[in-house]
């Protein structure tokens, strides 16, 4: 890719990851929520693989690791609701509430937007390796 | 509401252009373009977190779709029978609009909904979850069934592209390999 | 008046020739259905569902259209995800985009 790809990328990459990072986190306090958020970081890896290619992305986060990352946070998001039979039905708000507009408020909802953008992130990016990857043989008719 | 009925108006400009032009590459470009303005009815419309969501669905969308687009020859296509063909869908989709209009003249007018569950959700939110934003609340605590069914179709996905993607090419490229050697 | 919108998409599946354009018209169709669920649960001179410090909770956009509509935008995206990797398998296997030449099911 051309040098001011190269630039711009290597200045922005990192804001885009804390931008995800920060609508996760304050998914019950402003609109966001997992889903978004959990896009927006998978976006910023593939804008890393887009710009330098595809062994640099790959040494930042490897196959293995973002179908680890994945499974992890679908089997994080199962435990939390089984957690809940516990206390009486099935997602159970069981985690105590703090004052509203303070970060660590509203129980169960923040643990499972983190949950949820691992899971998301992380398949988008296992996705978008898998078609990259595939190499196509050039026919020759 | 005269900016909304401006941009639907751009909207289906777009999808109009998007389906007529022959190049695949201008058409996608023209799928994007009509995601754009669904994400500003959607700011218009008073739903912030649908209009992030839907503007970044729609980024994600534009590069896979690009990625499948970009490096294939277009092959030339011949008019066959298209035009019988065209006549009876536009006969379809007249006689699908009439029977459409008969039944939706019964929901309430626009700006007044009818609202018998929301305002339970509405006046009970802040007491009972303790979040301060109402659509997380529902869909994470009084509705959370629906965003496992979700999480499933997601983790679904991921695996069929896993699947259909992945050995016969490394096959293909060991025969192309083997045939370059021989 | 989205209805039209819905109605091109439709056009766009079952008229055109090129698998893209077939993938396209999917594309639109979805949004066209979102739209329609959002238009319904509008309140006129309504404000956004999120409350703030010191505010009053009557005149609220309705909160239960948006959650379902935020699950569909999502699920719309894996299904498309899914059909463009089909896609390129078709145009490995059979070298075109042409629905009309891929008839042959292979045993």
């Amino acid at each position: 890719m051309t040098l001011i790809v190269k630039t711009i990328t290597r200045l922005t990459v990192g804001l885009i990851l804390l931008y995800g990072i920060y609508i996760v986190t304050h998914g019950h306090l402003s609109p966001g929520g997992g889903f978004p958020g959990g896009v927006i970081i998978a976006l910023s890896f593939i804008h890393l693989m887009l710009a330098f290619g595809k062994d640099l992305a790959l040494k930042k986060l490897s196959e293995s690791l973002a179908s680890f990352f994945e499974s992890f946070g679908a089997i994080m998001f199962l435990t939390i609701g089984l957690l809940g039979i516990a206390g009486g039905y099935f997602f159970f708000n069981f985690v105590l509430k703090g004052k509203p507009f303070n970060l660590f408020s509203a129980g169960i909802i923040p643990l499972c937007n983190i949950a949820i953008c691992l899971k998301v992130g992380a398949g988008l990016f296992a996705v978008f390796v898998a078609l990259i990857l595939l190499k196509v043989p050039i026919k020759k008719k | 509401m005269f900016e909304l009925h401006v941009l639907l108006l751009f909207m289906i400009l777009g999808a109009i252009i998007a389906v007529e032009i022959k190049d695949l590459l201008s058409s996608v470009v023209a799928v994007g373009a009509v995601g754009l303005g669904l994400s500003v009815a959607f700011l218009i419309l008073k739903a912030p977190d649908l209009a992030i969501t839907q503007l970044v669905v729609e980024i994600l969308c534009l590069i896979i779709l690009i990625r499948a687009t970009l490096k294939r020859d277009i092959p030339p296509l011949e008019r066959g029978k298209e035009v019988v063909n065209s006549i009876i869908v536009l006969l379809f989709i007249a006689g699908f609009l009439f029977f459409a209009y008969l039944a939706l003249k019964d929901l309430p007018s626009f700006g007044n909904p009818i609202m018998r569950v929301s305002q339970n959700y509405l006046a009970e939110g802040l007491k009972k979850t303790g979040a301060t934003n109402l659509v997380a609340s529902v869909i994470l605590d009084f509705r959370a069934y629906d965003t496992l069914g979700e999480a499933t179709v997601l983790f679904t996905a991921v695996i069929g592209v896993l699947a259909v993607l992945r050995r016969i090419g490394r096959k293909k490229v060991d025969e192309t390999m083997k045939e370059e050697n021989e | 008046m989205c209805l039209i919108l819905f109605s091109i998409g439709i056009y766009c599946i079952l008229v055109k020739r090129n698998l893209i354009k077939i993938i396209i018209g999917i594309g639109i169709a979805e949004y066209a259905v979102n739209l329609f669920f959002i238009l319904v649960g509008y309140r006129a001179q309504g404000r956004a569902p999120i409350l703030a410090e010191k505010e009053i909770v009557q005149n609220m956009v309705d909160p239960l259209p948006q959650a379902l509509i935020l699950t569909a935008i999502v699920i719309g995206l894996a299904v498309t995800v899914l059909i463009v990797s089909i896609a390129i398998r078709i145009y490995e296997k059979y070298g075109t985009f042409d629905i009309t030449k891929i008839r042959r099911l292979r045993g």
